[in-house]
């Protein structure tokens, strides 16, 4: 059995879609999105990705052989290869309340865009892009958006000893932010005349649904409206944050009669979505190579009055937030110098932090992680929290390909644990048995992610081992040669040669530092008078030769004697 | 570079043999006085060799690719800058009291295009004395507790989130303006920046957040772009002055006012940040011009003689001559341009390389001569530029947070009106254009072109493996000069030809001789102490209130001669007795003197390359010529009168305030020189916080009082 929903949320679609492999069939389970509608950040292409013990889940796939869990561990192997270094993922504490403990949390803060790098992600759904929802994710189109997050979340369920009730329960989300309409130029332009562009699926993605795939349970395609936004005149009884969500079901469609979503609009809606409490965002300080801190500022969005006014009646009103923050190995944070600032004034550590918990990097062995529980004052318009760091020097098989390019930090996330992301619809009775819809409503936190840091670390010039060879031979080429030369000569040698009256012409060529120096020595020694002048020429490349050298010199010398 | 050297003896006597190395080292020591001409006069023959030697630039980085993409600034983007124009300039018209009303203007246009806009306050930073600022990276300033509201500035900023980015990169765009003299120039470098700023907010191909950033030139253009760079970089979150400025009531209106009638859009009260800067270009428009073409003139110098990455300024460079068909100018010192010498000396070379040629005709390194004295100027300007460490424009406050940038000046053939406006906005801002796309084509940051180098015309240069020989050959006689008056000073008698003989006079005389050297290293390191201190002197001096230059430089005068007395009657009297035995003192004392010059412009060549490039061109000669005028006087040869004469020029030209009334003069000649320009032109440099400064204060005068000391020794 297998799920397919489709979300469309006002400008946004997130088509997710979940399996659960147990032997070979396909149960169903759930998909949410990692953090409700406050999904803030700005990245390109990130995974915030979760995974339960990778080594154990190996272990699993080697105990079982059947054609699904194969997928998955090449899934694995192709989306999260880079979990595989113990530098790159983490277990965080408490961070992620629900399966805190034996969590590993990675993230690969870069990825380069490229159109095959959602494959490995298509290849697991059951008909890939061939049929069902998945054909809308046309790659050009998909690339073309805003924002694009791939997701991976596997759980264990079940105890595991009888292989029985163990199963694993792999969600899999896809959220991408796409433009309604290409000619942007126009949107721009008039925006503040003319209303927001309709849209269609097909214009979105240029594809259309036709059918749902075979193989799944359940295909469908929800849209999202926000109620009190737009239907203010005809939904005055209904509470707040409700919204109106349509269901279009894909297995009523087929190929001749392909599923076509539009929205044509009439009026002007200003689309906000809910908000976090505060507003996170970090940034780097500092500049040059040595050594820099990292800023995350929190200020608090204007529409969140309602949030606090909720609150306020407490004489004590506390807003707490959660901070995770991963750092690299190379990027050595100093943890003793994080300095709070809550509305411009500086505050002392222990007044502001509730709860921390830190794990310093090891070189090349696991990144550095500071967990943090701040509890803020709930009139707090602005915080500020720096850390400061050194900036590592790498081995230089190390540095990546493009080590020019600057390496990242991943993003942090900032929870509000007192702020639950959850949907309300007005009619649940039909929608109950959707899991999807089920976990949109279910209460999970708020969650910021911040976005990517880029930090510049000392690059060597790569060409540089190519210099320092070539130094070092010559060095050790004149070190080695006098020295050689040094022991070589006895003096009462020295001194019967110069008592033969014998005179020594050198000549030194020396070349332009190339790999091998090389030394022409010209050795001409008179003997008798009315013998002709013996020359002797002698080139000597690396140390090794010397000792001929030698010797061949010493033999012309005892044959004039 | 080969180089061969051949000894051959056939000394009768037996002598201990010697490592062909030493012997090689004793050869160039007995002969320093050969050896130091050949090296002086080949190390100046390089550096009037430089403009022959430069290459053509090229783009290092494959993935600039300038100008492969065609344009995409059309009219339409030229009439909204135009609109710009226009409602700036007759802004200035209503209301020309204050500058907020056009700064208004100016972030409701960036509103309308679609970017997020705020405004930056800030309260402009005094001089501060900074001695050995140039090691450390910029700090985030002081705060200053009383500030008026009179006195702050405000930078707008725009920025344009790139669509498809992942914001961790940006480009800055920067534009001085003015809003109280606003110059229409620089309105039109605002028009230039806005029609590239609202085509970019439609293009697709963006990948790095673009930064608009119209800067407050009312307290200088550096000072208003380094303190948004100080804010962005190293933010202070627990300032009081911006609280300050909050409290402001002018400009508290003005965010009402936004606020109010841009509800939910894109206006934010706090600064705004986009990601690492890759790279910036600051803009600006000249009202008057005397060219006969459109010109862009680049300037790079930041402080301290750094540079931009070359692939910077030849990006601009290819932009602008084959696409846009500008003329690209960098700075020339005019006054070179008709000298006569310079002009022979290209002939020199222009005939050397066609005979050349004309043997072999494979030999092509000949230029013409006029483009040899133009290189020339080019070059001088560029190595006067980096030896002074004051950047030459806005781009030096980005280059201190090793951020590359440059200046653009566009200077239009006709004078400003809008008729040759609109052709102002398509090449100006396509230009800009083609930059941005071209360094938003990067995918690593700038690290493949040279980062050293010197310009010899805006599409040729000479790479820091070039540009070193010429100094290396300036500086190499000083180690053997100096070690040829030690083993001259050492020596019995003084007869070059005994200097390795080991005599059989007793070891205790050896010993208390090979020691000698001491005395006059103390007096060296007194004199050099003494430059420490006459360099940290104008930090008092400044401190007393109305003070003109003219008197604060009478004051700086006084004070280090009476310091230099002082720490001569202190330190070194006592044992000045002993220098009298020594007939050979001043000897010492030049061998000691050398090689401390040698040492620091060896440190200052690390530091700042060119200032220890025209250092050495002053100080080798004077060092290495120095000898007590009383033995030439009693000689009374030829070669003596020579050297008596160059003497004393020298003694006259290296003294720094002389050297720098001298240039002066060349430039601008010399009926407006004045004291107290000296004084300006010292304060200027360690406001700058340019090493230079140091050089000057503690090798080079140290070096000069060393050598008139020496001149007129008594022995």
């Amino acid at each position: 059995m297998f799920y397919l929903g489709g979300f469309i949320v006002g400008g946004r679609l997130s088509a997710d879609s979940s399996a659960l492999c147990s032997g070979s069939k396909w149960h169903v389970r759930l998909v949410g999105r990692s953090g409700g509608p406050n999904v803030t950040s700005r990245i390109g292409s990130d995974y915030p990705y979760r995974s339960v013990g990778l080594q154990e889940m190996k272990m699993l796939y080697a105990r079982q052989g059947s054609e699904s869990d194969e997928k998955s561990a090449m899934l694995l192997k192709a989306q999260a290869d880079f979990l595989e270094s113990s530098t790159s993922y983490y277990a965080p504490e408490w961070s992620f309340p629900p399966a805190s403990g034996n969590l590993r949390y990675g993230t690969l803060p870069r990825e380069a865009v490229c159109t095959e790098n959602i494959t490995p992600w298509l290849k697991l759904l059951p008909c890939q892009d061939k049929a069902g929802i998945s054909t809308l994710l046309d790659r050009p189109s998909i690339y073309r958006g805003f924002y694009l997050s791939q997701r991976l979340h596997l759980t264990l369920t079940g105890s595991g000893y009888e292989g029985m009730d163990l199963s694993i329960i792999l969600e899999k989300t896809l959220t991408v932010v796409l433009q309604p309409n290409s000619q942007r130029a126009s949107l721009v332009r008039d925006s503040e005349k003319h209303i927001q562009p309709s849209w269609s699926l097909s214009s979105i993605f240029g594809n259309q649904v036709g059918g749902k795939c075979v193989l799944a349970e359940t295909s469908n395609v929800y849209l999202l409206l926000d109620r009190d936004r737009i239907f203010i005149e005809e939904s005055s009884l209904l509470s707040k944050n409700s919204s109106v969500l349509y269901k279009f079901e894909v297995e009523k469609y087929s190929e001749s009669e392909p599923f076509d979503l539009g929205l044509t609009w009439k009026i002007l809606v200003v689309w906000l979505c809910q908000q976090a409490p505060l507003h996170a965002s970090r940034f780097l300080m500092g500049s040059g190579n040595e050594r820099g801190a990292i800023a995350i500022s929190l200020k608090s969005t204007q529409t969140t009055e309602g949030f606090m006014g909720a609150h306020s009646n407490d004489e004590r009103c506390e807003l707490r937030v959660d901070v995770f923050q991963v750092v690299p190995w190379y990027v050595k944070v100093y943890f003793h110098s994080l300095q709070v600032f809550v509305d411009q004034q500086p505050k002392a550590v222990s007044d502001i932090i509730e709860k921390i918990h830190v794990s310093p990097s090891k070189d090349k062995v696991s990144p550095g992680v500071m967990e943090l529980v701040l509890k803020l004052p709930c009139s707090v318009s602005s915080t500020a929290l720096t850390i400061e760091f050194d900036k590592g020097f790498l081995h230089i098989d190390e540095y990546p390909p493009d080590a020019n390019q600057v390496f990242d930090i991943p993003s942090t996330i900032v929870s509000f644990p007192n702020f639950h992301a959850s949907m309300v619809f007005l009619e649940n009775h039909s929608l109950n048995k959707s899991p999807l819809l089920s976990k949109f409503q279910e209460k999970s936190h708020v969650m910021s992610y911040t976005e990517v840091l880029l930090v510049p670390l000392t690059t060597p010039d790569f060409s540089m081992p190519y210099n320092v060879i070539t130094i070092t031979c010559t060095v050790f080429a004149l070190y080695f040669g006098s020295l050689l030369n040094a022991l070589r000569t006895r003096v009462t040698e020295e001194e019967s040669f110069l008592k033969d009256k014998g005179s020594i012409i050198f000549i030194i060529f020396i070349h332009h530092p190339t790999i091998s120096e090389e030394f022409w020595f010209e050795r001409k020694l008179k003997g008798d008078h009315n013998q002709p002048p013996q020359t002797k020429f002698v080139m000597v490349c690396c140390q090794e030769n010397w000792s001929a050298t030698s010797a061949a010199v010493k033999v012309v010398g005892k044959d004039n004697r | 570079m080969a180089e061969t050297k051949e000894k051959s003896h056939s000394d009768e006597k037996p002598k201990p043999r010697v490592r062909p190395i030493v012997r090689l080292g004793i050869f160039l020591v007995s002969h320093s006085f050969l050896v130091s001409v050949v090296c002086f006069t080949s190390g100046v023959l390089a550096l009037f060799l430089l403009p022959v030697l430069a290459k053509n630039t090229y783009i290092s980085e494959n993935a600039l690719m300038p100008g492969s993409a065609s344009p995409m600034l059309s009219n339409h983007h030229v009439s909204d800058g135009n609109r710009l124009v226009k409602d700036l300039t007759n802004s200035n018209l209503k209301s020309s009291e204050t500058g907020i009303e056009s700064h208004k203007i100016i972030a409701k246009y960036m509103l309308d295009v679609g970017a997020e806009v705020s405004f930056h306050k800030f309260h402009p930073q005094m001089n501060q004395f900074h001695p050995l600022h140039f090691f450390s990276s910029p700090d985030s300033g002081k705060i200053q507790e009383n500030c008026s509201c009179s006195s702050y500035g405000i930078n707008t900023v725009g920025i344009i989130r790139a669509p498809r980015g992942d914001g961790k990169e940006a480009i800055v765009l920067v534009t001085p303006y003015n809003a109280l003299t606003s110059s229409f120039g620089e309105v039109l470098s605002l028009g230039i920046a806005y029609s590239v700023f609202s085509l970019l907010t439609q293009v697709t191909w963006l990948a790095k957040d673009i930064i608009w950033l119209v800067v407050d030139s009312q307290f200088g253009e550096y000072a208003a772009v380094s303190a948004w760079l100080r804010e962005y970089q190293t933010p202070k979150f627990s300032s009081h002055s911006t609280l300050n400025a909050e409290m402001c009531p002018d400009i508290n209106y003005l965010f009402e006012i936004k606020v109010h009638s841009m509800a939910g859009s894109k206006f934010s009260n706090s600064f705004r940040r986009a990601g690492t800067m890759t790279a910036a270009l600051v803009l600006k428009v000249r009202d008057q011009s005397e060219q006969f073409d459109d010109t862009v003139s680049i300037y790079a110098e930041a402080s301290n003689g750094q540079m931009p990455n070359l692939d910077l300024i030849n990006v601009v460079n290819y932009l602008a001559v084959h696409r846009q068909g500008l003329r690209v100018n960098v700075e020339k010192l005019w006054s070179l341009l008709n000298s006569g010498w310079l002009k022979s000396l290209g002939e020199i070379f222009e005939s050397l390389a066609t005979i050349a040629k004309s043997l072999n005709p494979k030999f092509k390194f000949g230029i013409p001569a006029t483009e040899y004295v133009e290189g020339i100027a080019t070059l001088a300007s560029s190595l006067y530029y980096q030896a002074l460490g004051v950047p030459t424009g806005p781009h030096g406050a980005f280059r201190d947070y090793q951020v590359d940038a440059i200046t653009l000046e566009i200077s239009p053939k006709f004078s400003l009106d809008k008729v040759w406006c609109s052709d102002i906005l398509l090449r100006g801002g396509r230009l800009i254009e083609g930059v941005i796309r071209s360094v938003n084509n990067l995918l690593e940051k700038f690290h493949q072109s040279f980062f050293l180098y010197l310009l010899t015309s805006p599409s040729k240069f000479v790479s820091v493996g070039v540009y070193m020989i010429a100094f290396a050959l300036l500086i190499a006689p000083l180690p053997m000069v100096a070690a040829s008056l030690y083993v001259d000073a050492n020596s019995s008698k003084g007869d070059s030809s005994f200097l390795f003989a080991i005599t059989d006079t007793d070891e205790h005389g050896i010993t208390i001789r090979s020691w000698r050297w001491l005395n006059s290293a103390k007096s060296v390191f007194i004199v050099h102490l003494w430059g420490a201190i006459v360099s940290l002197l104008p930090y008092f001096i400044c401190q007393i209130p109305d003070c003109s230059p003219t008197t604060s430089f009478m004051i700086w005068v006084l004070l280090s001669i009476l310091s230099l007395l002082i720490l001569n009657l202190v330190l070194a009297s006592p044992l000045a007795c002993v220098k009298a035995s020594q007939e050979k003192e001043w000897a010492l004392v030049k061998s000691v003197t050398i090689s401390s010059v040698f040492i620091g412009l060896g440190l200052m060549s690390v530091i700042n390359f060119a200032t220890a490039e025209i250092g050495a061109l002053l100080m080798v000669p004077m060092c290495l010529l120095a000898r007590p005028l009383k033995l030439d006087v009693r000689v009374g040869t030829l070669r003596s009168c020579c050297r008596i004469i160059c003497n004393l020029v020298l003694g006259h030209i290296a003294f720094p305030p002389a050297a720098f009334f001298l240039f002066k003069g060349m430039l601008d000649g010399f009926g407006s020189a004045n004291v107290g320009d000296f004084w300006m032109w010292v304060e200027s440099l360690w406001a700058w916080n340019s090493a230079t400064y140091l050089f000057i204060g503690m090798v080079q005068l140290p070096c000069w009082v060393l050598c008139v000391s020496i001149l007129f020794h008594s022995c």
